[in-house]
């Protein structure tokens, strides 16, 4: 065979399995929509859900899902991005930053059920603070930690070295440099596995199922005094996310639409991911240029 | 025993050379004594003993590998957490190669441009006006000021002075270079090294580069590396000829041009070796 012959089949091969890949995933995107969007409704996305009856919604549900997004990103991106900016920017190069690292390669392949079954043992029953938001935020934190400390540390790796040479060449400090120089620089591709990583906590199930717990109690959205247990804000109730709902109504629903709720759910939960997608993306880019006048 | 005359030449002349500047009007405001660098075990600078004369432009030449650059960089401490670096570094009097010393202070008056161009990427006006604003500078008329006359001294304020805005990484690349010796000067250094500072510049912008050097030598002490020798002949008056970590001759840069004492700067500058 010739070289442009091979250079032909090759090129024919990757096209195939690109398109077969781009196939798999709108087939698995069009079934879910397709099956769920039906179902969407401002009664549905609002609606509190029914354990028996027919026309229960996912409003608690997808508040949790947020709400618990939100808690776990607070929690867990000041430690990734400190102990990033530390392994790359300061640690030198020894045997306890090889361990570091490989401490997080293991932890980042943890399965998410480990993940949740020590957040249990550990948050739920040894600090004794119950199926909560905050339980689940820290599992949640555990399970995001490694991946997002590794996508900013490969963020600030994309900064040329000589940007922090050009930083300290005009008597900067190096914690000056990092901060004014280097992360305005990181921050489109840090916000991007950012969005990732929200978007893998968004999803999340199995770590929550022992955390945050598999019931979602009546809120009352008029209170906003998280310390009422009734509070959407309080973080010490139980909060079933959507995600582990719709795990929960495909293992034991009893409801008699539990499939369409199923699948509406399901529909909920993509799209959220998308516009979250979309959205930080946009401010990304939005940020960007604000920091650096591109 | 026969010797071809080129071989008697060759053992006439002396292995090392080095005449520090002694010109009336231009004080030695830089020198180092007995400076030795190592990368880890490895020695990469042996003795590195020259003086820099005030207001003067001074060219490090030298094969690759020499260990010019390595020199230039200790001079600011840019290898502080690459290579150690022994000896004294005297900056008008105060040796600058010790532990207490203010190394951002330090930096902010030997000031550095290196080899690729390094823009920060935010506004033109930013890159010169942020290391300002963080050391106090914070009124908006004086920080437009001093960001005109920088980029007036680095001859780019006529070609930018409508884009102030507009981000540094548009510019190409000897408008890049122009604005890091900008942004160098802004900070009111001393003495400014350079690295190789056209290396990755076009023969127009490097001739653009040489003749802001030229204007900017009246207010600034320049050290310069540079694998080009016509432009360390064209620009400097002293030149510095490195090889294997030593420096081998030292001298004005027509003596070192046109009457080299050591048979390798000899070969060097006239092409035959590097």
């Amino acid at each position: 065979m010739n070289a442009k012959r091979q250079n032909k089949v090759a090129i024919g091969t990757l096209y195939g399995i690109a398109g077969l890949v781009v196939l798999i995933l709108l087939a698995l995107l069009g079934y879910i929509l397709v099956s769920g969007v039906p179902q969407l409704s401002w009664h549905f996305l609002t609606a509190p859900a029914k354990a028996f009856t027919k026309g229960g919604g996912v409003g608690i549900q997808l508040f949790n899902s947020f709400y618990l997004l939100i808690l776990a990103m607070l929690i867990s991106f000041p430690i990734a991005l400190g102990s990033a900016i530390y392994l790359y920017e300061y640690a030198k190069d020894n045997w306890v930053t090889n361990t570091v690292r490989t401490a997080i390669e293991i932890l980042s392949s943890l399965p998410s059920v480990v993940v949740g079954l020590f957040g249990f043992l550990f948050f739920v029953v040894k600090l004794n603070m119950g199926f909560s938001i905050l339980s689940g935020a820290f599992a949640l934190t555990f399970f995001n930690l490694p991946l997002l400390t590794r996508s900013i540390e490969d963020s600030l790796r994309t900064i040329d070295p000589q940007q922090r040479e050009g930083g300290l060449a005009l008597g900067l400090s190096r914690w000056e440099t990092i901060t004014r120089v280097i992360l305005p620089a990181a921050v489109p591709s840090i916000l991007t596995g950012f969005i990732l990583s929200a978007g893998r906590v968004f999803g999340e199930a199995a770590a929550l199922i022992y955390t945050a717990g598999q019931s979602a109690p009546a809120l009352n959205f008029a209170d906003w005094n998280p310390f009422n247990i009734s509070s959407p804000l309080n973080p010490m109730r139980p909060a079933e996310t959507l995600a582990v709902h719709i795990w929960k109504i495909n293992s034991e629903g009893i409801m008699p639409d539990a499939k369409a709720i199923s699948s509406g759910a399901s529909a909920v939960l993509v799209i959220a991911i998308l516009l979250f997608n979309l959205a930080a993306r946009y401010l990304g880019k939005r940020l960007y240029k604000r920091l650096t006048s591109a | 025993m026969f010797m071809s005359s080129d071989v008697q030449r060759r053992t006439a002349m002396q292995e090392r050379h080095v005449t520090q500047p002694h010109e009336a009007g231009h004080p030695i405001v830089l020198a180092t004594e007995d400076l030795h660098v190592y990368y880890g075990s490895k020695e990469a600078i042996f003795e590195g003993d020259l003086q820099f004369a005030q207001n003067q432009i001074t060219a490090l030449i030298g094969p690759s590998g020499s260990g010019k650059s390595t020199y230039l960089r200790s001079l600011n401490r840019m290898n502080d957490r690459i290579a150690t670096v022994k000896g004294r570094i005297m900056y008008r009097g105060v040796d600058i190669n010790q532990p207490d010393i203010d190394v951002y202070e330090m930096r902010r008056r030997v000031g550095m441009v290196f080899q690729r161009p390094n823009p920060f990427a935010k506004s033109i006006y930013d890159n010169i006006a942020f290391a300002l604003r963080l050391r106090g500078v914070t009124a908006k008329t004086k920080l437009d000021e001093i960001v005109e006359t920088s980029l007036r001294q680095a001859a780019l304020w006529e070609q930018v002075k409508d884009d102030l805005d507009k981000s540094a990484l548009a510019l190409s690349g000897g408008q890049a270079q122009r604005l890091c010796i900008a942004r160098a000067i802004a900070v009111k250094p001393d003495i400014l090294l350079l690295d190789e500072p056209a290396s990755a510049l076009d023969p127009v912008s490097t001739s653009q580069l040489e003749d802001t050097l030229l204007k900017l030598k009246q207010h600034y002490t320049i050290i310069i590396v540079t694998h080009n020798m016509q432009q360390a002949a064209r620009i400097s008056e002293y030149t510095a000829f490195f090889n294997q970590g030593r420096v081998l001759e030292y001298d004005t840069t027509s003596q070192i041009f046109t009457n080299p004492q050591v048979q390798v700067t000899s070969d060097y500058v006239s092409g035959n070796f590097g």
